[in-house]
């Protein structure tokens, strides 16, 4: 994954993002059915159209808050050019990399 | 009741039983509390307002835990605390606020109990520094040293947490609450941009008074705070401010988030009615049981302990041969150390604005040095200032030097208190989910920008102040050179401001043109400070040369290439 958006032509997708309760951590959903969640963008669930998008983001809000793993559950916009997921919004490449001012922390440190 | 031994962290309030015992039931209140919300007994409807009046927001990355650190005064066995906290809970490192206090940026929700107990030891917590309530009152961070003081501010504002504190009628306010408060002639805590701003006098027979100034504050709406009553004797300190916010409780808005706090309260209402209003609740409450009796205020004043100063000269031998033998010594001293009321001892502020560097970050190994030179040479006591900054307020002068070689040896002897490269920023979309821009690597970009030390002495004072939204953390309002982060479109673009004034000329600053991008924005910087610098008459400060020269040319080198 890149900070930069320099995709400007590629369709704009969807993922599902929310903060583990326990730690905060930034999490996003993952594919398949059962509603889990992943800690890396590449790992996601990515949807083409945003009523598909919509209706996964109801369910599995209502799943992660019944089980009190997530909180803030929300889409949010990306697109994908040559293989790599970029957020559109910089509050979003932020959140799935880590603070730009410390490249040492957060899961651009991992990566 | 403890009593502090002199020279041992003088200077800080000092906690008794009743004190401990109460922070002690509110970690164990907060711990069921993250049960019951770990369990799913509570919701996080339910739990957001909880977790908020102990400090701890959810940010982008984690869980954001603000320490209270009242009036910015701390001992270093607290700071040590705070360093160990960094290390074995977050990720080696703090923040250090325009308010005063410390957050740490890497919480986990299911630790926090743990930290409070933590604190809790070191008589820390992380009480109403958020929330609908009266915040950490913020002060003067030479208060107690300055040699200007007039009358110690600590102490008022120890009174004011202890007021505030869990205070039933006002822990649900229509928005939150901040009060500053200054005892010197000059306002180095930014009082008018307070909800309310008082300034500690003394009248002619020597006797303390308030000038209280309400309605001040930044954010979407910016207001300089307006003179409500110029003396307020001592013993109705509480009462006057207890009437200033039985007025904003009862009229103050909570239907509009945007209209909440009190500043759009006196400005709907007008100076004169809001003040008529403060004016008719005094009368009705003043009495016995709103009296601040001068043995409650002797008493506070006791728990402070004092330093026992030595009898000494200002200017000893040593201190000036070191200044002379060193030019870089001299020159961190011209800038970053204040006169004491003491003869022979002096403050300094030790700058978290290394060139290139984050405004107010301190790693733990920082912290731990600073607490190391605090026991060494302040009597184990030090501050946090507003602009983001560390002081160790009682240093000997004759042992400046060995303190600024410490300081310089591990970063943090940069000298540049008050000028350029000191840059308040908040932390900015790199961690607030509130943020519409980047604050940080902007202010990094500029400090880096104007790193050399005598072109910035050269410059002479200019603050800059840096915001990643409207909100305001980083007081971009009141910059002589303010900087505003906003969004256009996806992009990060900044909205300069000039003219803008902290102290009690306060003044807000005005937009100067267009948004403009970060690297373009360093570059108006700069060619801001050539027009300045090419226009300024000997002596004269930034904004006054601007008030003089007017915006015209400043506007125009700036979007010359527009």
């Amino acid at each position: 994954m890149a900070l930069n958006d320099k995709s400007r032509n590629e369709a704009v997708l969807k993922a599902i993002t929310a903060n583990r309760l326990r730690d905060g951590e930034v999490i996003f959903l993952a594919p398949g059915p059962d509603l889990g969640w992943v800690e890396r963008l590449d790992d996601a669930a990515l949807f083409e159209d945003a009523t598909t998008a919509e209706t996964v983001l109801a369910a599995a809000k209502a799943k992660a808050e019944g089980e009190q793993f997530a909180v803030d559950v929300y889409a949010f916009d990306l697109r994908v050019t040559d293989g790599q997921r970029v957020p559109v919004k910089t509050r979003e490449r932020i959140r799935a990399l880590g603070p730009t001012v410390r490249i040492d922390l957060g899961k651009q440190a991992a990566a | 009741m403890n009593h502090i031994a002199p020279g041992r962290n003088a200077g800080v309030y000092s906690y008794d039983d009743i004190d401990r015992r109460f922070v002690a039931e509110r970690v164990e209140q907060f711990r069921a509390q993250v049960e019951r919300r770990l369990s799913g007994e509570l919701t996080e409807e339910e739990f957001k307002p909880l977790r908020l009046m102990n400090g701890l927001y959810l940010q982008l990355h984690a869980y954001m835990l603000r320490i209270a650190v009242p009036y910015g005064v701390l001992t270093s066995r607290q700071l040590r605390k705070l360093a160990e906290i960094g290390r074995k809970y977050d990720k080696g490192y703090g923040h250090f606020t325009t308010r005063q206090n410390l957050q740490f940026n890497w919480i986990k929700l299911e630790d926090t109990p743990a930290i409070l107990h933590e604190l809790a030891e070191v008589d820390m917590h992380a009480l109403q520094t958020s929330g609908n309530c009266v915040r950490n009152v913020t002060t003067d961070q030479f208060v107690g040293a300055a040699r200007d003081e007039v009358v110690d501010g600590r102490v008022y504002a120890e009174i004011l947490r202890q007021w505030t504190t869990l205070h039933p009628e006002f822990t649900f306010l229509p928005r939150k609450f901040k009060i500053a408060i200054m005892g010197s002639d000059a306002d180095r805590a930014a009082i008018r941009i307070h909800d309310v701003g008082v300034f500690a006098k003394r009248n002619e027979r020597g006797e303390v008074g308030f000038t209280f100034y309400v309605g001040g504050g930044l954010g979407r709406s910016p207001f300089v705070g307006k003179l409500v009553r110029d003396w307020v004797p001592e013993e109705d300190f509480v009462a006057y401010l207890e009437a200033i916010l039985r007025v904003y409780n009862q009229y103050g808005r909570r239907d509009n988030i945007y209209k909440a706090r009190i500043k759009i309260l006196v400005h709907e209402l007008g100076q004169e009615k809001f003040t008529q209003e403060v004016e008719e609740e005094f009368a009705r409450l003043r009495g016995p049981k709103y009296r601040l009796a001068p043995e409650i205020v002797d008493e506070i004043r006791r728990r402070f302990g004092g330093p026992a100063f030595e009898t000494l000269t200002d200017e000893p031998e040593s201190f000036q041969a070191a200044k002379a033998a060193n030019p870089d010594f001299a020159r961190w001293v011209a800038v970053n150390v204040l006169a004491h009321k003491v003869p022979g001892y002096a403050a300094a502020t030790i700058s978290l604005k290394p060139a290139g560097g984050i405004p107010g970050d301190a790693t733990s190994e920082q912290m731990e040095l600073v607490a190391d030179l605090a026991d060494a040479h302040s009597f184990g006591e030090l501050r946090v200032s507003h602009a983001q900054n560390l002081v160790l307020a009682h240093v000997r002068q004759d042992e400046l030097f060995t303190l600024w070689t410490a300081l310089e040896a591990n970063g943090l002897g940069t000298p540049n208190a008050g000028l350029i490269g000191d840059i308040i920023a908040c932390p900015g979309l790199d961690y607030c989910a509130l943020a519409n821009a980047r604050s940080i690597p902007l202010a990094q970009a500029i400090s880096a920008r104007f790193a050399d030390p005598a072109r910035q002495q050269a410059i002479g004072e200019l603050g800059i102040k840096i915001s990643g939204c409207i909100n305001a953390c980083g007081h971009h309002h009141v910059g002589a050179i303010g900087i505003l982060g906003v969004d256009k479109k996806g992009e990060e673009f900044y909205q300069i401001t000039v003219g803008g004034d902290p102290t009690l000329t306060t003044a807000i600053g005005d937009i100067l043109g267009p948004a403009v991008t970060a690297d373009e924005t360093v570059d108006a910087i700069e060619a801001i400070v050539e027009v300045y610098l090419s226009n300024r008459h000997d002596g004269e400060r930034f904004i006054d040369t601007l008030k003089r020269v007017g915006h015209g040319p400043f506007k125009e080198r700036v979007y010359a290439a527009h």
